[in-house]
Formats: structure tokens, C-alpha cells, sequence
């Protein structure tokens, strides 16, 4: 493909690839998502590929392997177009009359979701409950596109908040609407994205680097895998506006290493990008040159922080640095930089296409937007889920997660995995928000919300993150490093039946200095699980405690 | 065959100080451990001390110091796969292994790994043997899913 | 260099731009404990003890004073209950790695720590990483290095390097508080290269009309066990 040198034959390309669409053509989507990919969801695609080649249907009908559609626990999943019918729970086998019934705009009725209570059917995806009550912003459009084509994204409107960016606003004025959206960082942190980038863009070093942290190392997250697997381009698009709002010439991508399916698609993103001209010298003919690098972790949690990333960027072992000396003034090599999650970035290209009034009309006072949830754990629908902010918990654990398994009682809603926090089900009516649920001691983190059923042990639960946390301490500083490890032998005690009676005192010494004397975020929050526990569910430990020392 | 390899790994990063991860990660990948005279040639080749090197190397869990087996072997350890049986499949595959995380047996056939949270937790607990996935995974069912190994 | 005016435990302190909030306090002769900084090496932040109050901009925070910029009007404590506090703790966790290293026992004294407060797993070395910085940044030798991370970092000499640099030189030696460096130099030369040192030595004598440098065991300072005040 030519390369573009103005948004105006980007429209033209645009154009012509839809030209070439036929929106009522039916189509297959088939979910290569990593659950779906788990379940062998390639053998699906591969026999649902050969069908249609077998029935000469090629020209007839649309084929696709897609990423995450988001509905994890019932793959594979298919989507047929034109009608977004949904098959769940799809075989080999089934393709024969999948293809068949798709061709025919017939609905192949055993494949199609049921309630698990009342048996109610639901055949198109706006009917499952499970995605009924979502507002797919971000993730909508994975089911829609195979990440590996560009001509895909570009058919669904991508690229257009680059062009209008570049070519009819400044960067000052895309810097202004960002900040006017109050688009806060969905990794954890939910800091004003648009503060930090006006941090960086004033720094007085003219070398500058946006990066995207695609780290996703908390525990029971994968939405930002999801998002980065199914629609790099998204993402990518949002780190060009960023760099060219900043006034950075490169950008980064730093992701994990063990999905070989997401990097092969971000590598194929950034290639197709750079064909196009969407990346490299005067993209689109507006005088902006940037590129990006992708860069991949090498196991270690740690290196999701972001001053510990930018060492690993560098090449150096991932030791975070105090907050104090801000990366968005001295990151990368000293230079400024600008760091955000990868669900943040995603965000950039609808906030520049509709405006930052229509981002705010969506969330809650301070929190806008939607938010992406990876719901799991005792709940009987799980997967990538997007709601709108301020949304109750109770309507992501029931209406969309569909309740607890087995007939048992849900006991506590766990956010933000090793440095997080649960709380007791009694309070599922608080709102998916940053502020609120940072009070209630559950800080959403990157939005990894776990259910825990009545048979949990929460005593366990906190011992359990307090190990993955030390095994993760990058070992720099004492409180987190001696402080973490002495917390976890305390717990490990206490659940032997060797507590002892000032154990308890201990722990709130060790927690409260570790919380405040550690270095990096790592250390700073590893105690809030257990501060979590300790506040809703003392008792528990208290029992312990008393039970081991009547043994002793 | 690996040593021509390396070489060429090791050519690619000359000069480059910061390209020290980067190069142990091809290697890595290629030879399956680091080897301490390839770190060394590292070390003097890339420009960093030697000690830089071999601090790397023994951070991260993704280098190994000693040979890896032909298989490796991932049992996830994250937080939704430990709510539903995480730990009780691991202690059946370092059982029937005969191996605790980070280990690699005699006859080099698996090495053990704990993955901390893979991504699909919606189908946990999850068994990865070569990058394959192994969903809804039982204690029961990982003897059989490892016999297929040689 | 602009100068500025900071407040340090109610003393008016001047400081110069890009000086550290410690290295001021030291200045004006305000004592604040530390165990890895070293007035020849780029500041770590690593064992926390120097961590102080400050407030600024009407916020209270707590930083480590060795890395923390001074500024204007920033108000310093360098003792308050809080501070004490975490002191304190971070003493009690080291001493579950070096019990008897008579740095951790006077600080112990001092700040009321108890040495028995956590489960000992004796290591000895409380990853201070002067050894490791001091060859780095100083003899640019790089003899001793870290390995892994968390809590089972430990330093690690390289025998190669160590073999040629160490006993001629020995500098980590008598900065280590633990006294652990030695140990594990002497442990590192044992199993790597044993007797080296005493044919080297043999050697320098006879090729120079110097004395040879014998190996000096570090002196620890006279053990006075102090009261415990508990």
C-alpha cells in the first residue's frame, strides 16, 4: 500500500476499502482471545476456515480470527455478522452448520446462550446479559477486526482522530482536551493523564518519550493483554496523538514476553503503521515525525512500575527510583517521560473524535469514562468486561457476572491483586469508582476485580499475595524487602497454628512502616491487602491466633 | 550450530551498553541457558562489568543459569487460578516431576516453572507446557497431559 | 548556585540548589542516622534509615533525606514520633539479619529497637550495597557485584576479578557494618582460588624491595554490650 501524505488520502483510502465492504454480508468471528485460545479455539477457526472453503463460500462470506470478545469462561466463542449473533461453547464439529445456517441468516439454535436459571434463550450479543449491560467503547470494535490487517481498523473509522488531530488542531489544544475529559491512568494510579502529559511537554529537554506500560503483571488482570492482542492500533493511535501533544519523537511499548500472539500482532501494527506513513517522518504531511520501539519484559513484576520499566527500557536491571524525582521530567536516559496503562491510551482517539463533553456526559463525578474490569474468580460468567465508571459492583457481579457458582453465598470482592485491597460483600452497592473505592480500602488498581465465595479463607489470601509480593521485591530497600518478608512468615505462623498474641501488634508495625518507608509503589502498597483483611475480616485472624495458641 | 548463534547475538549488540537484556534474551531463547563464558563474552563484548551481567542474568527468573529441559513446564500460580485449586495442581506437578519451581530434573526433560498470572483466568487453573494452554486443568488430569511429553 | 533557606528540627539551615536534604542537615551539624550512604558514592536510598518529616506546600510527607532536593521553606524534622518509629522497625528487621553488628546494636540503643523483635534468619549482610558501590564508583574494578533479588539478593564476589584486585586493596572491608564483606571475600577466595594470595605475596616480595601487604583483619571496635532499655 502507498504511503499516505495527507488525511485527505487517508479518507480517500478509507473510502475505497468500504467500498469494497458489504455491511450485510455475513461474516465469522472467531475469538483467538487467550481463554479461547486456551480452549482451542484454533482448531474452531481452522474448521470453520475449511468449511467455508469446502462450500466454495469464500466470496460469500467474511472470515476473521479476532481477538478477546470478552466473554471468557463460555469460549469459543464465534460472532456471526450481520446480526451479532453470538455461538458460545463452539467445536470442531459445529462448523458445518455454523457456515450453513450463517449463509442461509439462520441461527443454529444449541449454540446459542441460555440463562443458567430461567433457560432463556438470548441469540444476538445485545441480548446476552452478560454483555447487555456493558458499554463496549473500547472493546467493541475487537470482535469487528482482525488486529493483524490495518485496512480492518481503518473501515471502522481508525486513524480519523490521528488526522484530525494533526491536521486541525495544535498540540496545545489536544494536550487542553484531554485534561478538559479528566482522563485519569486506568494502570492503577488514576493520576490526571492530562496533568502528566503537560508535566512532560513543559519539561525543558527537547528530547521526550511517551511510552505505554503494557506490563499487566497485577494478578488476575488480563484486559490490557486483551486490548493489545485485539486492537493494537487503538492503542497505537492514542500514543501518536499523545506524542504529538507532548512533543515526543518516540514512543515505547513495553509488554510481557509470553504471548507470542500479541507480539506478533503489535509488530505487525507498527510495520502496517509505518507502510502508511502513520508512523515516521511527517506523518500525514503535518511536519511530525515519531516512531515507536516495542520493548518486552523479562518476568518480573517489578518492572511494571514505571520508573523500574524505564531502567529495563534502558537495559538495566528494573530498580525503581523515589517518586520524588518525576519521570515525566527525568525518565528514559534523564529525558522526560511520559508513561500511561494501555487502557488509558485507548481512551485518546474517542476523546479527540467526540470531544471531551461526550467523554464526561459518561462516568461518575470524578471518574469518566468506562472502565475495562477483568472479572473472575467463584463467578459463574467471567472474562474482559467494560462499564461505565460509577457503575455499583452489584451490577458487575450479578446482572453481567451472573453471581456465584454452586448455589453459594459470595463472602468478598477482592480489587487490584497483590497491592490492593477486598471488601466484604455487604458493601457490593459502592460504585466502580477511583476515589470511593480507595476509601473503602479496595483501591480498583487496573481493574482486576475478583470474586471470593463463603468457603474462602481470608487469612490465606493474605498470606498467599504477601508471597507473590516477596517474591517480587526487587530487593533494594529494607521495609519492603525485610518488612514484607517478616509479614509473611508472621501469617504463614499464624496459619500453622503458631500465632502468637503480640503477632497482631507486629503487623500493624510492619504494615505501617513498610507502607510508608518503602521505596517504589511495590513496597508502599504491599501491605494494603492485609490492611484490607485486618479492617473487614479481623476476626478471622483473631480465631487463628487463639486457636494456635491453645495448641501451643 | 548454538555457538555460531550466539556469536552473531553477541555481534549484533557489540559497542551497546544498554542492549545487555536484550542480547541475554536472544540467547536466552536460542541456547536455552546463559552459560558463564557467553555472559563473559557479553560482558566484554556489550562494555558493561561483568558483575552487571551476572546481576541481570540471576534477577530475572526468564534467564537460567544452568540448562533448561526440553519442555518447560508453567503451572499458573495468580491470584483467580490459587481461588480455584492453583496450588493443589502445582504440588501434584512438582509431584509427579519430581521438581519445585525453578527447577529443571537429571535428564533435562521438564523444568518447573510458577507463572504469575497468565491471562486466562477465566479458564483457570491453567497448566502451559511449551507455550501450549491447558485450561480447567485438574490434579487428576496433569499426570496424563505431561505423559504425552517425552 | 542559588542559595536557599529551609527549616531543619526549628534551625534556620542555608543550602545551596541540588543539595540533599541530608547533606544540608549535616552541614549545620544535625546529626541523622544512615548505614548506605557514604560521602563518596552517588546517594542509594536503599536502607531508609535516614528518612525524615517534611512539609511543604502544607503537606506533610515522609522521604529519605539522603536523596531528597532541599527547597525553599521546606520544613524538616529529623525526629518525631513517626520518624522514630520507622527507625525503628528498620533496625528491628536488619537485626533479624545481623544481630550482632555493632552499628545495628548502637542504633538499637539509641532508638529502643529489640533485637529479638523478628525471626532471625541471620545472613549477615544487610544488602547495604556499600561493598558493591564502593568498587563500582570508586576502584571501577567491579569486583563484588549483586545476585538475585528480594530477599534472597545476596553480594557476590567474582572470583576471576576478586583473585587479581581484592588482597591488595580490601577498602569494602573496613566500610562494611556488618562485616560481612570480608567474610564472604574470604569465603569467595577459599573455594575459587586458595593459597593465591600467599604465592602473589611471595611473588611481590621478591620481584620488589617493598614488604609485601599482609592481609590486616579488620578490628571490630571493643564489644561493650550496651542496656538494653526495655
Amino acid at each position: 500500500m502507498p504511503r499516505l501524505q495527507t488525511s485527505a488520502e487517508l479518507e480517500a483510502l478509507r473510502a475505497k476499502i468500504l467500498a469494497g465492504r458489504d455491511p450485510a454480508r455475513p461474516s465469522i468471528a472467531v475469538c483467538g482471545g487467550a481463554a479461547c485460545d486456551g480452549l482451542d479455539s484454533a482448531a474452531v477457526a481452522a474448521a470453520l476456515a475449511a468449511e467455508i472453503k469446502n462450500q466454495g463460500a469464500g466470496a460469500k462470506i467474511d472470515f476473521r480470527v479476532t481477538g478477546c470478545h470478552g466473554f471468557c469462561n463460555k469460549g469459543p466463542n464465534v460472532l456471526v455478522g450481520p446480526d451479532d449473533v453470538c455461538y458460545f461453547e463452539v467445536k470442531p464439529e459445529d462448523a458445518s452448520e455454523v457456515i450453513t445456517s450463517a449463509l442461509k441468516g439462520e441461527v443454529v439454535d444449541r449454540l446459542v446462550y441460555r440463562d443458567p436459571a430461567s433457560g432463556e434463550k438470548a441469540v444476538h450479543m445485545s441480548e446476552v446479559p452478560f454483555y447487555k449491560h456493558q458499554m463496549r467503547i473500547l472493546t467493541g470494535d475487537i470482535p469487528r477486526i482482525d488486529p493483524t490487517r490495518i485496512t480492518d481498523y481503518i473501515a471502522i473509522g481508525g486513524y480519523s482522530a490521528l488526522a484530525k488531530a494533526l491536521s486541525q488542531m495544535s498540540s496545545d489544544q489536544v494536550l487542553q482536551e484531554v485534561k478538559k475529559a479528566n482522563l485519569r491512568g486506568r494502570g492503577g494510579g488514576g493520576f490526571p493523564a492530562g496533568l502528566k502529559w503537560e508535566t512532560t511537554k513543559n519539561a525543558p529537554e527537547k528530547t521526550k518519550y511517551v511510552i505505554v506500560n503494557g506490563h499487566e503483571g497485577e494478578s488476575a488482570a488480563f484486559m490490557d493483554r486483551a486490548m493489545l492482542t485485539g486492537n493494537p492500533h487503538r492503542v497505537l493511535e492514542g500514543l501518536i496523538i499523545g506524542g504529538y501533544a507532548i512533543g515526543a519523537q518516540q514512543g515505547y511499548i513495553y509488554t510481557r514476553h509470553d504471548s507470542p500472539s500479541m507480539a506478533k500482532h503489535i509488530t505487525a501494527a507498527l510495520e502496517q503503521a509505518r507502510e502508511l506513513g502513520l508512523l515516521g517522518k511527517n506523518i500525514l504531511g503535518s511536519g511530525f515525525d515519531f516512531d515507536v520501539e516495542l520493548h518486552f519484559d523479562v518476568g518480573i513484576f517489578v518492572s511494571g512500575e514505571s520508573s523500574a520499566l524505564m531502567r529495563s527500557i534502558e537495559g538495566n536491571p528494573p530498580e525503581p527510583r523515589p517518586k520524588y524525582i518525576r519521570t515525566s521530567v527525568s525518565g528514559i536516559w534523564d529525558k522526560p517521560s511520559n508513561l500511561n496503562n494501555v487502557e488509558t491510551w485507548a481512551n485518546v482517539p474517542e476523546i479527540i473524535n467526540r470531544g471531551a463533553d461526550w467523554y464526561t456526559s459518561i462516568g461518575s463525578e470524578k471518574s469518566k469514562g468506562t472502565k475495562l474490569v477483568s472479572l473472575s474468580g467463584h463467578v459463574v460468567n467471567s472474562g474482559v468486561v467494560e462499564v461505565p465508571m460509577g457503575t455499583p459492583l452489584r451490577t458487575i457481579v450479578f446482572d453481567i457476572g451472573g453471581g456465584v457458582p454452586e448455589g453459594k453465598a459470595p463472602k468478598a470482592i477482592h480489587f487490584g491483586g497483590a497491592m490492593g485491597g477486598s471488601i466484604p460483600i455487604d458493601l457490593i452497592d459502592a460504585p466502580l469508582d477511583f476515589d470511593g473505592m480507595a476509601k473503602l480500602g479496595a483501591p480498583i488498581g487496573a481493574g482486576g476485580l475478583l470474586l471470593m465465595n463463603e468457603d474462602t479463607d481470608m487469612v490465606e489470601i493474605a498470606r498467599y499475595l504477601l508471597d507473590f509480593l516477596v517474591k517480587e521485591s526487587c530487593g533494594k530497600c529494607v521495609p519492603c524487602r525485610e518488612g514484607m518478608y517478616q509479614m509473611l512468615k508472621i501469617l504463614t505462623n499464624i496459619i500453622e497454628g503458631k500465632g502468637r498474641k503480640f503477632d497482631l501488634e507486629r503487623l500493624a508495625d510492619l504494615t505501617e512502616v513498610t507502607s510508608l518507608g518503602s521505596l517504589c509503589a511495590l513496597g508502599k502498597t504491599s501491605s494494603d491487602p492485609l490492611k484490607s483483611m485486618l479492617r473487614y475480616f479481623k476476626s478471622e485472624f483473631e480465631e487463628r491466633i487463639a486457636a494456635g495458641s491453645q495448641t501451643t | 550450530m548454538c555457538k555460531q548463534k550466539i556469536s552473531g547475538i553477541i555481534e549484533k549488540y557489540r559497542g551497546k551498553p544498554g542492549a545487555v537484556i536484550h542480547a541475554l534474551t536472544e540467547i536466552q531463547h536460542a541456547n536455552h541457558w546463559l552459560p558463564r563464558a557467553v555472559m563473559q563474552e557479553v560482558a566484554d563484548a556489550l562494555g558493561v562489568p561483568f558483575s552487571q551481567v551476572m546481576q541481570i542474568a540471576s534477577f530475572y527468573k526468564t534467564f537460567s543459569l544452568t540448562p533448561k529441559g526440553r519442555h518447560e513446564v508453567h503451572v499458573c500460580t495468580g491470584m483467580t487460578c490459587h481461588l480455584r485449586g492453583g496450588a493443589r495442581l502445582m504440588e501434584k506437578v512438582a509431584e509427579i516431576t519430581g521438581l519445585t519451581p525453578g527447577e529443571t530434573d537429571t535428564d533435562a526433560k521438564f523444568s518447573l516453572e510458577a507463572g504469575s498470572c497468565l491471562g486466562s483466568c477465566s479458564i483457570g487453573p491453567e497448566l502451559i507446557v511449551d507455550g501450549k494452554h491447558y485450561g480447567r486443568m485438574t490434579p487428576e488430569r496433569a499426570a496424563d497431559v505431561l505423559k504425552q511429553y517425552e | 548556585m542559588t542559595d536557599m533557606v529551609l527549616q531543619i528540627d526549628g534551625k534556620e539551615v542555608t543550602a545551596t540548589a541540588g543539595m540533599t536534604v541530608l547533606k544540608a542537615a549535616q552541614q549545620a551539624g544535625i546529626s541523622i542516622p544512615t548505614l548506605c550512604h557514604h560521602e563518596k558514592l552517588e546517594d542509594y536510598g536503599g536502607c531508609r534509615l535516614c528518612m525524615v518529616e517534611v512539609e511543604s506546600r502544607g503537606r506533610t510527607n515522609y522521604v529519605v533525606s539522603c536523596l531528597y532536593p532541599v527547597e525553599t521553606g521546606l520544613v524538616v524534622r529529623t525526629r518525631s514520633e513517626k520518624v522514630d518509629k520507622i527507625r525503628r522497625v528498620i533496625i528491628e528487621e536488619l537485626m533479624a539479619r545481623a544481630p550482632d553488628a555493632p552499628e545495628l546494636l548502637r542504633l538499637a540503643h539509641e532508638y529502643g529497637a529489640d533485637r529479638n523483635r523478628f525471626e532471625k534468619e541471620a545472613s549477615f549482610c544487610i544488602l547495604c550495597g556499600l561493598c558493591v558501590r564502593y568498587c563500582d564508583e570508586v576502584k571501577h574494578k567491579c569486583a563484588v557485584g549483586f545476585i538475585e533479588h528480594g530477599h534472597v539478593r545476596e553480594i557476590s564476589f567474582i572470583p576471576e576479578i576478586a583473585a587479581k584486585e581484592c588482597w591488595r586493596c580490601q577498602e569494602c572491608f573496613a566500610i562494611c557494618p556488618t562485616s560481612y564483606a570480608q567474610a564472604a571475600y574470604l569465603l569467595t577466595e577459599a573455594l575459587a582460588f586458595p593459597g593465591q594470595r600467599k604465592k602473589a605475596s611471595a611473588e611481590a616480595k621478591r620481584m620488589a624491595n617493598i614488604p609485601a601487604v599482609p592481609v590486616t583483619f579488620v578490628k571490630r571496635p571493643p564489644a561493650s554490650k550496651p542496656e538494653m532499655a526495655r
